[in-house]
């Protein structure tokens, strides 16, 4: 049975994981954030995302935790991705297509420089 | 939108909305009886009889019922647009469940699209919801049948509290979605 096989294989990355994490320092989590009610996807919050977790892959980044949220009355800005670093405030910018979702991933949660003209105005 | 899977999206997004616990996402791909079906079943919070009749009128909207929005309106349209149909039902306290219909062969009908990144997009952000993916095709001559059930749970009793976002963990699970429905997209696309 391949699914049991599977399974076998998903233990064995399981520890990969663990020890990966082990080496990473402690310096607190970063949460990214996909809007996804209806006017995100019909934005294209689905590839934002996509391209999020592809990037991850990508660049073997360690530590993100990936989440969605509904609309959150600002539709116009669809596709909106917020990034909260740590104990840092919360980040959310507008007009997020995959090609701005890289960057994001790559400057604000890489290298914590935070992208200040797609933020949405308060 | 334009394509199925992105519709089933939101629809399963209403459902994580409805506090649903468990969320079963169905999709069949019958050639041989030139269909295309899909139901999205939960166990959220539900809907009234009235409630469930009105999300699929566009011109019934009021502020309560601005979370469940224009997406199910659009999606019946185009399904009604295809000789399909598309029905809600729903019992408070129960949960709810949605079908849709496309004749398979119609030439207005949507792709199906992404089916995979829809799927890989509801777990990573959901992981916490116990999600049965089914998805099947039969062939246009009824020799060939494949079928992709994904279900989230024993992923999860062995993951613990790994998240899903750590990168070898997230490659095991996209690839085993991409790889499932691409076998079953096979007999598909003939």
């Amino acid at each position: 049975m391949p699914s049991i096989k599977s399974l076998e294989d998903l233990k064995r990355i399981r520890e990969e994981a663990l020890e990966k994490r082990k080496v990473k320092t402690a310096e607190g989590a970063i949460q990214v954030t996909v809007a996804m009610g209806t006017c995100g996807i019909a934005a294209g919050a689905r590839d934002t995302m996509k391209a999020i977790l592809d990037h991850i892959e990508n660049h073997n980044v360690s530590g993100v935790i990936v989440t969605q949220t509904g609309c959150i009355g600002k539709c116009d800005y669809e596709p909106i991705v917020s990034v909260v670093v740590g104990a840092e405030e919360k980040v959310v910018y507008g007009h997020i297509n995959p090609e701005r979702a890289r960057k994001i991933m790559e400057d604000h949660v890489g290298g914590g420089k935070v992208l200040t003209e797609w933020i949405i105005p308060a | 939108m334009r394509e199925i899977a992105l519709h089933l999206l939101d629809i399963a997004e209403n459902s994580v909305a409805a506090d649903a616990k468990n969320i079963t996402l169905t999709v069949r791909e019958d050639l041989q009886g030139d269909q295309l079906t899909a139901s999205v079943v939960d166990d959220g919070r539900g809907m009234s009889a009235e409630m469930a009749a009105s999300v699929v009128d566009p011109f019934v909207t009021s502020r309560t019922t601005r979370k469940v929005g224009l997406g199910i309106p659009l999606f019946k349209t185009a399904a009604e647009a295809c000789n399909g149909k598309l029905v809600i039902a729903s019992e408070i306290g129960k949960g709810t469940r949605l079908d849709v219909e496309f004749q398979h062969s119609h030439i207005d009908r949507m792709p199906l699209g992404d089916l995979s990144s829809t799927i890989l997009t509801l777990f990573v952000a959901y992981p916490k919801i116990h999600w049965l993916f089914d998805y099947e095709a039969v062939s246009a001559d009824g020799t060939k049948n494949e079928k992709f059930m994904f279900d989230t749970q024993p992923v999860m009793a062995e993951l613990g509290d790994m998240p899903l976002t750590e990168p070898v963990v997230l490659t095991y699970i996209r690839e085993h979605i991409e790889n499932g429905v691409g076998r079953v997209q096979a007999v598909s696309n003939g």
